[in-house]
């Protein structure tokens, strides 16, 4: 293990306003037997940070709900919900403080369940060191891989290995090495810094707090000593300076200065600096806290920068050192972790969130899904919930970052579902994608806006959203008659007629759903920039796809028109027959049947085909494109 | 230019929460559309404004202040609260639910549970909608209260400002999801990390102002189901057999006066009262007689909207 010696001193050094140490976060991981709410009621009891009236309530507790006869059932302390006292397990990631005289701790205490993976996993981003505990009785188990996989995966590089109930197998300490063996044998692979291993009995106190003088085998540390002497603070420090800035603070016209937290590294007055998006780069003027100016800052300090030159920066910028800079790719790989009941899938535009930048992005492949018990890598096309793959990330814009093994702070990200606004995953950079970075935008000399005065008309893309058999394509079909008739330059992607070609190597699962209708979206903006009025005609069931191709093209130029009829009316004229083959069950996934359709909220045209004629409905769309000016 | 804040300085432990609860505050301003600071006039809400204060400077918080006046507080709760304002130089907004004092509702004759559902709850929904808030600061900690230890940073409140605790946004790293639908809210606890020693260690440190009751004094109490309370005005009527005596007390916690109990103390400066807490076996919250109404008594108050 190393240890290292402060180098520099900012603060007073501990004494009556807190422990000199700092702060230790730690998770502790292990399954609802493994005894993992005991050890930490266990460690707040032992440093006398469970008080007389909350231990009453304890007491009380115990007998209404508790595990453990008599005895006080510590678990009870830590799982808050009303739900998880009721069940005895622990659903979502508590966070429990206590301090010593030497340092103070944040406990993150997580459920063990393979179904509450994101919860362990929310647990161990903001943790330094976990504790992950084995039953001696049974030893390492699936689960303690997978826990120390995660571990892993989040970038923890500390891990305790308590070998709980060591009371139940007669304190061996044969026992005891044999599971730290087997242990050590499988996580050699996960890049851990250091691994320690104790056997404790939190139920009794063995280890915890004190020697326990029931294993004289055993001369190592005990539990609460070891973390009070872990070495985790000073590793941000050491990396290159990263500044996501957060707020533009202009209090009057002669002040400016960027308000963030530095996430690594230190800066000092008179630093060269670059705003890491766009390569302008300056020299720190002043680093300003309320407390008065700092001649330098580290990692974790809340500052405010002021740079000596005018250079335009705004939130979601990073300022780096400019001698060592973060990548700037707009498509990269990553590990990511799918917290969402709904599946992730490849091609669905999601919100991202990075440092304080947030970003459109898309799956653009998903390489492999990780088994988490086993580590295998299995072949897979979407996403569920608690489910790990790597995957390759576009984002709408370049963004800087640094690999999360090099960066915890620089190289996370969340997904945001952009309809229901939920934290739908959680991502790790592994590297950068050069071919971003490499192939630059061909710049033409005659562009849109040159064929658009050539064509006489303005582009768009009419996209036409209903049931199979709703008249999607008979309705479009005139449309583009009527269209051409004006002199119109128009061209027709039909659903069918697509996967006949383009998308031949598509099915109709949710992930090849997405996938075709991003192809499409792509022709489709190709003929808007070719200055056509193209229209698709799609199924098309989802509002995000339906969104997606939206955002390709300008505001002006697409056209929602969704064809409203009704299901039993779809199901009555069933042009092709499909219908009845859906309902015999020999056609799956079949919109409308056992797929589902999201009507859209906002179109921009809606046609109810029920009152009217196919030629009605047409010459009413004709009209909404002339009140917009598409054709004259 | 306003003059420098001024502070002695801290351990390394309280400039790790400082730093954090700044990056939070910070977030809250550049992500939110009309946000608000929760004042309750208690230390934790003492120690926010502060932060907030450094977190902008040069410049003020980009928003207000609001106290839910349930026009139960002590005296000199109230005074302390327009002290500080003035003070800081902040904007305060100030509300009370004017259908409660309409309908009489008050801590004695109403119960304490009937008392904060209508004057503190149904308050700062009215008020938070009043205004169109669409987040709002709170001064709660995780160490307060189990669930309170179970609840995000960003926690999120659907329309109506309910609290789903099954189903929370999962919040990794210091990577906070902001985002909202109209109607739907953020609360927000910079303090989330922090526990009630630290509020101290701290408030020394930095010499917040702190309302005076939180020092042992010569104080008028009655002994009420083994808790003393302070009358603080005469809306508090004797029982039969209670009489007024004059005991050397503090309190460890601020709300409605018929509803905070005080304790025995000597402490009558800042470094008293963390050695006393230092010495405590009990909590700071066994003293709020609103908590111990039921088991999960603050789950279901909170959602209900409940800071």
């Amino acid at each position: 293990m190393i240890t290292y010696a402060p180098k520099h001193v900012t603060v007073s050094s501990g004494g009556a306003d807190g422990p000199a140490k700092g702060l230790l976060r730690f998770l502790t991981c292990g399954s609802v037997d493994d005894g993992k709410s005991t050890l930490i009621g266990r460690l707040l009891y032992d440093t006398k940070l469970i008080l007389e009236d909350q231990l009453l309530a304890l007491e009380r507790d115990s007998r209404k709900h508790g595990t453990t006869g008599d005895d006080i059932d510590f678990a009870l302390l830590v799982d808050g919900l009303e739900a998880e006292r009721e069940q005895g397990i622990t659903i979502d990631v508590a966070y429990r403080f206590f301090s010593t005289p030497r340092r103070s701790f944040i406990v993150a205490d997580t459920p063990g369940h393979e179904q509450y993976t994101r919860n362990m996993a929310t647990g161990a981003s903001n943790s330094d060191a976990a504790v992950i505990l084995i039953d001696a009785r049974k030893g390492v188990l699936t689960q303690t891989r997978r826990h120390s996989y995660i571990c892993s995966l989040l970038g923890i590089r500390h891990i305790l290995v308590a070998v709980n109930k060591i009371d139940l197998v007669d304190f061996s300490g044969e026992r005891f090495h044999h599971i730290v063996g087997d242990y050590l044998g499988f996580a050699q692979s996960l890049d851990f810094a250091s691994i320690t291993t104790i056997p404790v009995s939190a139920r009794f106190g063995d280890n915890i707090t004190q020697h326990s003088d029931r294993m004289c085998w055993y001369d190592g540390p005990s539990l609460l000593e070891h973390l009070e002497t872990l070495d985790v603070e000073r590793a941000l420090e050491e990396k290159p300076f990263r500044f996501p800035v957060q707020w533009v603070n202009r209090p009057n016209l002669d002040f400016r200065g960027f308000s963030g937290t530095v996430a690594s590294g230190v800066i000092k007055e008179g630093d060269r600096v670059v705003v890491a998006g766009s390569g302008k780069e300056s020299t720190v003027a002043r680093i300003v806290t309320a407390d008065g100016d700092l001649s330098d800052a580290r990692a974790g300090d809340a500052v405010t920068l002021t740079l000596a030159d005018e250079v335009d920066v705004a939130r979601g910028d990073v300022i780096a050192r400019a001698d060592s800079r973060p990548e700037v790719v707009d498509q990269f790989a990553a590990h990511v972790l799918w917290m969402a009941e709904e599946a992730m899938l490849p091609g669905r535009s999601y919100l991202m969130r990075i440092g304080t930048k947030y970003i459109p992005a898309r799956i653009t492949s998903l390489k492999h899904k990780v088994d988490v018990n086993t580590l295998e890598h299995i072949a897979a096309k979407t996403l569920g919930l608690n489910e790990i793959g790597l995957c390759n990330v576009a984002t709408a814009a370049p963004v800087a970052f640094d690999p999360y093994t090099e960066n915890r702070e620089t190289g996370a990200f969340i997904l945001i579902d952009r309809f229901t606004n939920a934290t739908a995953g959680a991502g790790m950079i592994t590297f950068g994608l050069r071919r971003a970075t490499n192939i630059h935008r061909q710049s033409l000399l005659v562009d849109k806006a040159s064929r658009v005065e050539l064509n006489g008309h303005r582009p768009a893309i009419l996209w036409f959203t209903g049931l199979s058999g709703s008249g999607k394509s008979t309705i479009a079909n005139i449309v583009e008659r009527e269209l051409h008739v004006h002199g119109a330059h128009t061209y027709m992607l039909d659903g069918d007629n697509v996967r006949h070609g383009l998308n031949r190597d598509l099915g109709f699962t949710d992930a090849d759903r997405v996938e075709n209708i991003r192809r499409v979206g792509e022709v489709a903006k190709l003929f808007v920039d070719a200055g056509t009025v193209v229209l698709c005609s799609f199924i098309s069931p989802f509002r995000a796809e339906r969104r997606m191709v939206r955002e390709l093209v300008g505001a002006e130029e697409f056209f929602e028109i969704y064809v409203d009829t009704p299901i039993e009316e779809c199901m009555r004229r069933d042009p092709k027959g499909l219908y009845a083959r859906a309902k015999e069950g020999k056609i799956k996934n079949f919109t409308g049947i056992d797929s589902p359709y999201e009507v859209p909220e906002n179109p921009e045209i809606v046609v109810n085909t029920s009152g009217a004629t196919a030629e009605e409905v047409a010459r009413r769309i004709i009209e909404a494109l002339r009140e917009r000016r598409i054709i004259g | 230019m306003s003059t420098t804040i001024a502070s002695r300085s801290v351990s390394l432990h309280l400039k790790r929460l400082e730093s954090e609860s700044i990056g939070i505050i910070r977030e809250v301003a550049a992500e939110f559309r009309n946000p608000v600071m929760l004042y309750s006039i208690g230390k934790d809400s003492g120690v926010m404004l502060h932060l907030a204060m450094k977190a902008f400077y040069p410049s003020k918080p980009p928003f207000p202040l609001l106290h839910v006046d349930t026009r139960w507080k002590f005296r000199d709760m109230i005074r302390h609260r327009d002290r500080i304002v003035e003070r800081y130089g902040v904007k305060l907004l100030v509300y009370t639910n004017a259908e409660g004092v309409a309908r009489g509702i008050n801590p004695i004759a109403s119960g304490s549970q009937l008392h904060t559902q209508v004057m503190k709850t149904e308050a700062l929904k009215q008020a938070l909608d009043q205004w169109d808030f669409d987040a709002a600061f709170g001064g709660a900690r995780r160490d307060e209260e189990k669930s309170r230890a179970k609840e995000r940073v960003f926690s999120f409140r659907s329309a109506g400002h309910v609290w789903d605790p099954r189903n929370q946004r999962p919040e990794l790293w210091n990577l906070y999801n902001t985002r909202i639908a109209k109607g739907e809210t953020i609360r927000v606890f910079p303090l989330s990390n922090w526990t009630e020693l630290d509020i101290w260690q701290y408030t020394r440190a930095q010499d917040i102002p702190v309302v005076p009751l939180y020092f042992a004094a010569p104080r008028p109490v009655v002994t009420r189901d083994g808790l003393l309370i302070m009358r603080d005005d005469d809306r508090m009527p004797l029982l039969p057999g209670e009489k007024e005596e004059t005991r050397t007390v503090r309190f460890r916690s601020l709300g409605d006066y018929p509803l905070s109990a005080a304790i025995e103390s000597r402490a009558t400066t800042l470094d008293g009262i963390i050695d006393e807490m230092l010495a405590s076996r009990t909590s700071e919250r066994s003293g709020r007689l609103i908590d111990n109404d039921e088991a999960a008594s603050m789950e279901k108050k909170k959602r209900e909207g409940y800071f």
